[in-house]
């Protein structure tokens, strides 16, 4: 009996080696341990044996029982494996077939340059205030020191509702208002849509927008404009930009300085984007003049101020390469879904 | 302003290369926007002189001509048309560069030829600058030049500068202003003109005519000289050359020289035929009712008024400061003139000039303020001219009626205040030298400063500071950032964060963001159905638009919407989907500014596009600016929307009325035909400021659930007229506290239901935050939604 229960253990491990999948595996469990299985009908057969050699046996048929149930275990572990395998083989994907689209919309250009310009003035503590862009006159012209008549006007084609009301021309008059309701230290920018009479084409627009910046307290140098314009030019054209002023006339500030970046297209060596300058212009700025200041309440004697304006179209523009100024207000889908 | 260097070089020495120059003058405040250099790509052109032509043997229309090049004489084939023995002509040598190619010896049919006769064309000149190069064939000197001088010497092709000159700067209008602010830049010495006349007319110039200032506010200064003998002829090469380079054309040689003194010192001049003038009288005055002028430029002008003429006794004879009458125009004919140097009122000249829409070179120059004390210096350089040309004789003495009152204003130089508003520490050595060199004069021991009557534009200590900078050089001031100054906090407004959630959830929702223009035409109020009486056609207009087509601003913006939907549409895109944010512009009785109202702007058409998309875009909206208590109203009242398919959306105010905040729905068919618009197209128009109004930013954690829900469904027949909303109102209200969500999942019209009837199906969750719900509790409350649609909607379940 001993011998016959080594070599069913023997024959069955044996077998358990071959079995290919779960039934099969599940009839071979049958086949020993079952009710009517080998094993069992050994261990029915046991009633024959002598008292001393029941036990040993017993013992025996136990562990022949315990290694068949492992061997089963280890078999249905192997199987499930394969079959695994085998599920994960076939159905695998080519991933190199599209994804579902998602189809989130886009932010216009233009807003996305003027949120990066916010978030940089933000962080050095500039609140963004908000004006008319149907304005007075007076404080598009007249309170920036630029009386009726003034020559300088001619610089910006204005268009006019009546003689005293206009449609804003720069964001400057936001200033004008500001400082008459607010008193220093004051530090904004002022975001918005300006008009001028352009007639339309690739590098015009009769509206476009701009930034304007506008700092007051005691002790303003144009140092601290220089200062926060390198921060404003490295956070929009990257860290290796480098800003260049040259001098020149607007009658809101004196001294007054054009801006000039260096070229994000070549990085100053000169190209077609600079047309070989290394430069490309795209502010204006300078130290607030004192009749502004005076106009909006301010006592220039005891303090100082810089302001700065910029368009935001064209530097929209320089950043995504966009070479036609009517693309930004056409808003072709195509063109909307880039940025 | 256009400036030959060579001219420039009259009054300072360059000594540096054009290159370094034109970027030292950028960087000290005058812009140059670029340099022509009239002979660029010319090498080893000549002066020649034709001595000996004679017929080609071979060829009819070719001449073989003998031409004299100073150091030898040279053999020339020519086929020019224009030329003959004894003329002086453009040559190109053997060798020669033009900007065509090189010249080499050759041979036209058996015949050597050494060099190429030169057209302006070949020499790559404008007619603006040689008015008098013919048509066809190739230049012929009129004046007498040697043989073998070079033609960049013959021509004076000169390299030009142009200047962009800012409106505060006049005294940089000229010549000779830019050559002090090249003195001032190099740190080279100014070459002052020595300006003598000799004045070889008999008599004295205020014996031959009288001069009456009528409005002193308007003319603080009139200047005349008389000149008598006078031979009107073309200018000699070298003022013709120079006006040209600058961009004007030569005319005669009195025109010529008033206009090449206003070029070199910046005073406009006028000369009159003095036989013209009644009475030998100047009145300088203002037009009187219903006058009129014929001008230089042929035009008949009606006067005004506010209008500054220089008259006669009787009549007026020029538009002071802007431009001569053509009843005293110097002519062929005229032997003795009057010169005019005059100073004018600039904002005076400015409106004239543009009411009578003249703008010349003079009226430029006046409208930003001249030197009144300019007059005279210009006077006496034209006299010198004119007898340095042989153009007539210069009667002793000037006329001059002066009422500037103006002694020399002077301001103090406060080195610390500058240094403080520059942030530098320049010491007060290096800006004496700054302002002496700009023609300040300066005191070093009181530091006080006479201003040059050229500068105008110096007041105050900001002035004071520009001119230190310029010349220390912006980029040499150290960045620094507010050091030292309270520290703010940057921030949104409330508003401003809300209209940042806006545009994050409509691109999340898919949608795209568009910017169009803010005003519009009239046209669009008949294209999207507005009544005529609809108070949206009340618009802010533009007195002087671009064009019909941008004379309104907008009182709406689905126009637009609908505009660039069309766009998008007719460029065959399938699926549009597009939001902005932007203003309508509301004029206000009584009030000099509209109202201007942000507006957000919806429009879709396409894959997936339909009024319950835009209302779910618009519900995620509700959510996320934390809008509660919102209700869509179905609206038939819009004319440019679909009357079965649209709704209002009515929002709480924080006084808990309920407030239209705008509409959205499918665009009405008619509309859409008319815009070209697919069918179907949807758009959306909402005012911020009432959502903003409702809205909340605050947010409160609510438990999650630790019970289990209940699920049901109930289905009820109702008429086809009975709201969904309303129904779902009703089981919320009947359902109590433990009905935890509701939602419609079908609703079915068809042969199962009674017509004009429709089957609508929710799903209901019931759950209570405390307890496990018990079936009966449910029941009784499935019970009373039952019964309260029934009652209230003849409902019946199915």
């Amino acid at each position: 009996m001993k011998q016959q229960l080594e070599s069913i253990q023997k024959k069955a491990l044996e077998t358990l080696e071959t079995i290919t999948d779960i039934r099969e595996l599940e009839d071979f469990r049958v086949a020993y341990l079952g009710k009517k299985g080998e094993l069992t009908r050994i261990l029915k057969g046991m009633g024959a044996l002598s008292p001393e050699e029941r036990p040993l046996i017993g013992q025996l048929a136990n562990e022949v029982r315990n290694a068949l149930e492992e061997g089963i275990a280890t078999t249905r572990g192997r199987l499930l494996r394969v079959a695994r395998e085998e599920k994960i083989r076939q159905e695998t994907l080519d991933v190199t077939m599209p994804g579902r689209a998602k189809k989130l919309g886009r932010k216009h250009p233009i807003t996305i340059v003027l949120d990066e310009i916010k978030d940089i003035f933000l962080g050095m503590g500039y609140e963004i205030a908000e004006g008319p862009e149907v304005e007075l006159d007076y404080f598009n012209f007249e309170a920036l020191n630029m009386p009726k008549n003034h020559p300088a006007r001619d610089t910006q084609d204005t268009f006019y509702i009546t003689e005293d009301v206009l449609l804003r021309t720069h964001t400057s008059p936001v200033q004008a208002r500001y400082m008459k309701d607010h008193k220093p230290p004051i530090r904004i920018i002022c975001p918005g849509r300006v008009y001028r009479s352009d007639a339309v084409d690739a590098t015009h627009s009769p509206i476009f927008h701009q930034v304007e910046g506008l700092v007051v307290d005691k002790g303003v140098t144009m140092g601290d404009l220089i200062g926060t314009l390198q921060v404003f030019a490295k956070g929009v054209f990257g860290e290796d930009t480098r800003i260049r002023l040259r001098p020149h006339h607007f009658n809101f500030t004196e001294p007054s300085a054009e801006v000039d970046v260096s070229c994000w297209g070549c990085g100053g060596t000169g190209c077609r984007i600079c047309k070989g300058e290394g430069w490309v212009e795209i502010l204006g700025a300078g130290m607030v003049h004192p009749n502004v200041l005076r106009e909006g309440g301010i006592d220039p004697d005891v303090y100082s101020g810089f302001a700065f304006g910029l368009g935001i179209d064209r530097i929209a523009m320089g950043k995504f390469g966009i070479d036609d100024m009517r693309l930004l207000f056409e808003n072709d889908i195509r063109f909307l879904r880039q940025f | 302003m256009k400036a030959p260097l060579n001219w420039l070089k009259d009054f300072v020495d360059i000594n540096v290369g054009i290159k370094e120059y034109v970027n030292a003058m950028t960087m000290s405040g005058s812009k140059v926007e670029g340099v022509e250099d009239l002979g660029e790509g010319i090498e080893k052109v000549v002066v020649g002189r034709i001595l000996e032509m004679e017929a080609h043997p071979n060829a009819d229309r070719l001449k073989v001509c003998k031409v004299d090049v100073g150091s030898e004489v040279l053999q020339i084939v020519t086929g020019a048309p224009n030329v003959k023995t004894g003329d002086l002509i453009p040559l190109a040598l053997v060798g020669a560069k033009l900007p065509g190619g090189q010249i080499k010896a050759s041979k036209l049919r058996g015949v050597e030829s050494y060099g190429m006769m030169c057209s302006i064309e070949e020499l790559n000149l404008s007619r603006d600058y040689l008015p008098d190069a013919p048509e066809d064939g190739v230049y012929v000197f009129s004046e007498e030049l040697e043989p073998g001088t070079d033609i960049k010497e013959a021509l004076h092709l000169d390299q030009v500068v142009e200047f962009e000159i800012t409106s505060n700067r006049p005294d940089c209008l000229s010549v000779y202003g830019l050559a002090r602010e090249t003195a001032a830049t190099l740190g080279v010495p100014l070459k002052k003109p020595d300006i003598r006349v000799k004045e070889e007319a008999g008599g004295d110039a205020s014996d031959r005519v009288s001069i009456e200032i009528e409005n002193p506010e308007l003319c603080p200064r009139y200047s005349a000289r008389i000149v008598t003998d006078v031979k009107i002829e073309p200018s000699p090469y070298w003022m013709q050359h120079r006006l040209a380079a600058a961009g004007m054309r030569p005319i005669n040689n009195i025109v010529d020289i008033t206009n090449y003194v206003m070029l070199e010192l910046g005073q406009p001049m006028h000369a009159f035929d003095f036989s013209c003038l009644t009475d030998s009288k100047i009145v300088v005055r203002t037009a009187r009712e219903g006058e009129t002028l014929k001008t230089l430029d042929g035009q008949e002008r009606k006067l005004d008024t506010s209008m500054l003429v220089i008259a006669d006794s009787q009549r007026p004879v020029g538009i002071a400061g802007v431009m001569g009458g053509e009843n005293s125009e110097v002519t062929d004919q005229t032997r003795m003139l009057l010169l005019e140097s005059a100073n004018f009122n600039g904002a005076s000249i400015r409106v004239t000039s543009k009411k009578l829409g003249i703008r010349s070179e003079a009226s430029g120059r006046f409208e930003k303020g001249l030197d009144p004390e300019n007059t005279i210096k210009a006077l006496d350089r034209c006299a010198e001219l004119i007898e340095l040309l042989g153009a007539g004789k210069v009667v002793r003495g000037i006329v001059d009626c002066n009422m500037t009152r103006k002694s020399q204003d002077t301001i103090k130089l406060d080195p610390d205040r500058i240094n403080a508003l520059l942030g530098t520490e320049i010491t007060a050595e290096k800006m004496m030298d700054i302002f002496r060199a700009l023609e300040f004069e300066v005191d070093p021991n009181t530091m006080i400063m006479k201003i040059p009557s050229f500068r105008s534009d110096i007041e105050s200590v900001a002035d004071l500071s520009e001119e230190v900078a310029r010349f220390y050089d912006y980029n040499n001031i150290k960045p620094s950032l507010l050091s030292g100054k309270e520290s703010m906090r940057g921030r949104k407004s409330y508003k401003q964060r809300m209209e940042d959630v806006i545009r994050n959830t409509m691109c999340a929702c898919g949608m795209n963001e568009a910017f169009t223009f803010s005003f519009t035409s009239p046209g669009v109020f008949d294209k999207i159905n507005l009544p005529a009486d609809h108070p949206l056609r009340d618009t802010v207009v533009i007195s002087n638009p671009l064009g019909e087509d941008y004379s309104i601003m907008r009182t709406t913006t689905i126009p637009d919407m609908l505009r660039i939907l069309s766009i998008n549409y007719s460029r065959k895109i399938e699926t549009a989907r597009l939001f902005e944010l932007s203003s309508v512009y509301h004029p206000v009785d009584g009030e000099e500014l509209p109202e201007e109202k942000s507006v957000l702007t919806l429009g879709m058409y396409g894959e997936g596009c339909d009024f319950f998309e835009l209302k779910g875009v618009v519900e995620e909206l509700m959510t996320a600016m934390g809008i509660a208590g919102y209700e869509f109203k179905p609206e038939r009242e819009e004319p440019s929307f679909h009357p079965g398919r649209t709704a209002s959306l009515m929002v709480m105010k924080s006084d808990g009325t309920q407030l239209k905040a705008g509409i959205l729905g499918e665009i009405h068919p008619e509309v859409a035909e008319k815009t070209e618009c697919p069918e179907r197209t949807c758009a959306a128009l909402f005012e911020v400021a009432v959502l903003i109004d409702a809205s909340s930013l605050s947010r409160k954690f609510k438990a999650l659930p630790r019970f289990p829900a209940v699920p049901r469904d109930i289905a009820v027949v109702v008429r086809d007229e009975v709201y969904v909303a309303d129904l779902m109102k009703a089981i919320v209200k009947a359902a109590g506290e433990i009905l935890e969500d509701v939602s419609l999942f079908d609703v079915y019209k068809g042969s199962q239901v009674p017509e004009g009837m429709k089957s609508t199906a929710f799903a209901l969750s019931f759950r209570s935050a405390d307890r496990t719900l018990k079936d009966e509790e449910v029941n009784t409350a499935m019970e009373k939604i039952l019964k309260s649609l029934e009652y209230q909607f003849d409902a019946r379940l199915r």
